[in-house]
């Protein structure tokens, strides 16, 4: 039994809503990640990044649990930005086509630099 | 007929019952009115007067030393009315005293007779009835017992045929009754290697199968304890013949196989010989031995042998061979030989083994024998897509199904593929791709039971690598899955699951799948770069 687990912690930063996500995303990590999503939600900011830099792995489960997300964000119109994902997850996004729905950063300075010049 | 029970005063009754029998008027003067069943001792001369009598019997004036007419008369009967069919003395009517407390008359007597006359067939036929629907329940019963029979016999059967690196193994177990003296048998040995036992137990049915029970305990026993095949039989042999019963024995083949390298080494206790089967020619491996259970102390030769990749073996009892078609001729070694020349490669030979044996018996055909066949075919390296001559075995493993377990599949196959250099995108992409697949082999091939095992290969050839991933198969698998629309998910149209096979597909340079009886295999193709 893998007893690796999942985190993530809800913050807010120059008004964008940043869940910091670590370990692994799968389907063990469903309950913590929509929590987190719900409370990032509630605190009422435009956009939402989702931080990657200590996810170690996501699997195909996890994809799903990121679907469901962006559904719920574009329901809510909220803007759900992702950043910190290894180049191989990268590639994940573009073969999913989530990339197609979500901007991808290569971390929280560039999410936040281009959040600021878009608003 | 030593007893005949009479219930009497059921028959004396011409009036319906209490209460109207209650009053003075009605009910005879000296009838007790109860109603019990009457068993005439065989000792009795009362029964050989019925045997001799041929007419209704008047008690009071009978003078005969019996127990069962001085309960009679205690009880109030007066007459006697023998019920006869077909010579066979069937029951009594008992009547008490006529209600007119007048004596019967001759009339009477008559009329009384020709009521017997007619009323033995009816009864005999009743009590035919009631015969041959106890003889219904007994039969049910029994076919119940032998059902419960059968399940527990198909119990001590391999519930699931192994999953070898290499090898493809197969086993069909067909009894001629309910419940069988053959059996089969795979055993996973401490050291790695595997026993693969056939065995025929003499007779058929309920004997043979309690027979077959033991042998196996002691196969199975005699197998952790020693090595070598022609121990294993003479240990089994030694235990076995003391408690056997008379004119019973039993024919078994014991294997142990390799894995990694195809050597066999086998015994053979007076069973059909194994063939090996090599582009159209069928060659039979003969180690000599006698039957288990028929002497103490016997030796058993030794046969060692190694399966080049792409021979098949195949073992048989003698119920396939010895059944007969409906001009009384046997299915025969020869015919049996060539159809296992005839196979084609891609063909498993269980099935069309047993496809040509039908159309030989015929559809009518009461099978005579039990009949098992185990096959297995050595394919090492390689197992894949028949496109198999080329590959090297690099690895191989096996976990057990558990959720989580898909990522130690992943770092292990990484671990084995690091002398080949895979720049890091293909190895990350590999990672999800065999993960993907492991947890897929878990889940629906083996339904997370942890007792199934998920098998890996690794293999290498000059320009790739694959890594095969093989489960039990258990939820077959669709032949296109959805392929997985980001929009309709997001639109609530498709589940947002489904990404599995869709990952590993684009993560790898091929994918390949197959799906036999038992097993569902997929194959992992990523190409070398210069």
């Amino acid at each position: 039994m893998d007893t690796s687990t999942f985190s993530a912690q809800v913050r807010e930063e120059n008004k964008m809503a940043v869940i910091d996500l670590a370990g692994l995303i799968n389907a063990q990590a469903d309950q913590v990640f929509k929590q987190a999503y719900g409370e990032a939600e509630a605190m009422n900011s435009e956009t939402i990044a989702l931080n990657f830099s200590a996810v170690d792995y996501i699997n195909s489960t996890g994809i799903a649990l990121i679907v469901e997300l962006l559904a719920q964000a574009r329901k809510s119109h909220k803007h759900l930005i992702v950043y910190g994902l290894s180049d191989h997850y990268v590639e994940i996004f573009q073969i999913t086509r989530l990339a197609d729905f979500m901007d991808i950063f290569e971390d929280e300075s560039s999410a936040l630099s281009e959040e600021v010049r878009t608003q | 007929m030593n007893t005949i029970t009479a219930t009497w005063n059921r028959i004396i009754k011409r009036k319906p019952v209490e209460p109207a029998l209650e009053s003075d008027m009605e009910k005879p003067p000296d009838f007790k009115g109860e109603v019990k069943p009457m068993n005439i001792p065989p000792g009795d001369p009362f029964l050989a007067y019925l045997h001799a009598s041929n007419g209704v019997i008047d008690i009071s004036e009978l003078k005969l030393d019996s127990p069962t007419v001085a309960a009679m008369r205690e009880d109030g009967v007066r007459l006697v009315l023998p019920l006869v069919s077909q010579g066979e003395l069937i029951g009594l009517i008992n009547l008490g005293q006529r209600r007119s407390e007048q004596d019967y008359s001759s009339d009477d007597k008559r009329l009384l007779q020709n009521l017997a006359t007619q009323a033995a067939p009816a009864l005999r036929v009743a009590q035919l009835a009631q015969q041959q629907q106890a003889e219904a329940r007994e039969r049910e019963r029994i076919e119940q017992e032998l059902r419960v029979a059968r399940v527990i016999q198909v119990t001590l059967l391999p519930k699931e045929i192994p999953v070898i690196a290499g090898w493809d193994l197969d086993a069909f177990w067909q009894p001629a009754r309910e419940v069988s003296g053959d059996f089969y048998d795979f055993i996973h040995l401490s050291d790695g290697r595997y026993a693969v036992i056939i065995a025929d137990v003499t007779d058929k049915g309920v004997p043979a199968a309690m027979v077959m029970a033991t042998t196996r305990s002691i196969l199975r026993a005699s197998a952790e304890q020693l090595v070598d095949p022609g121990k294993v039989l003479a240990r089994t042999n030694d235990l076995l013949y003391p408690d056997i019963p008379a004119k019973m024995f039993v024919t078994c083949l014991y294997m142990i196989i390799e894995p990694g390298s195809g050597k066999i080494v086998l015994a053979n206790a007076g069973h059909n010989l194994p063939y090996v089967l090599s582009n159209g020619e069928v060659t039979e491996l003969r180690a000599t031995g006698m039957p288990l259970g028929l002497m103490p102390g016997m030796p058993y030769d030794e046969l060692e042998a190694t399966l080049v990749p792409g021979q098949r073996m195949v073992l048989s009892s003698d119920g396939l061979v010895e059944a007969h078609n409906d001009q009384q001729e046997m299915f025969g070694f020869p015919r049996f030989k060539a159809e296992l020349a005839a196979l084609d490669d891609g063909v498993d030979a269980i099935p069309a083994v047993m496809n040509t044996w039908r159309d030989f018996t015929g559809e009518n055909h009461e099978q005579e024998d039990d009949i098992t066949l185990v096959t297995l075919h050595y394919s090492i390296p390689g197992n894949g897509n028949g496109n198999t001559q080329d590959w090297s075995l690099v690895t191989t493993f096996e976990l057990p199904s558990q959720p989580g377990n898909e990522r130690q599949a992943s770092q292990r196959v990484l671990e084995s593929l690091e002398p080949f250099g895979l720049p890091e995108p293909q190895v990350r992409r590999l990672e999800t791709a065999v993960a993907e697949a492991t947890m897929n082999a878990m889940e629906h091939g083996n339904i997370y039971q942890a007792d199934l095992p998920v098998q890996i290969e690794v293999l290498s050839r000059e320009s790739s690598v694959a890594v095969r991933i093989r489960d039990y198969g258990k939820k077959p698998i669709k032949d296109s899955p959805a392929v997985p629309d980001i929009d309709a998910k997001l639109a609530g149209l498709q589940d947002p699951r489904g990404w599995g096979l869709f990952l590993i597909k684009n993560m790898v340079d091929e994918m390949n799948v197959k799906q036999d009886d038992h097993h569902h295999t997929i194959e992992l193709i990523v190409n070398l770069q210069d």
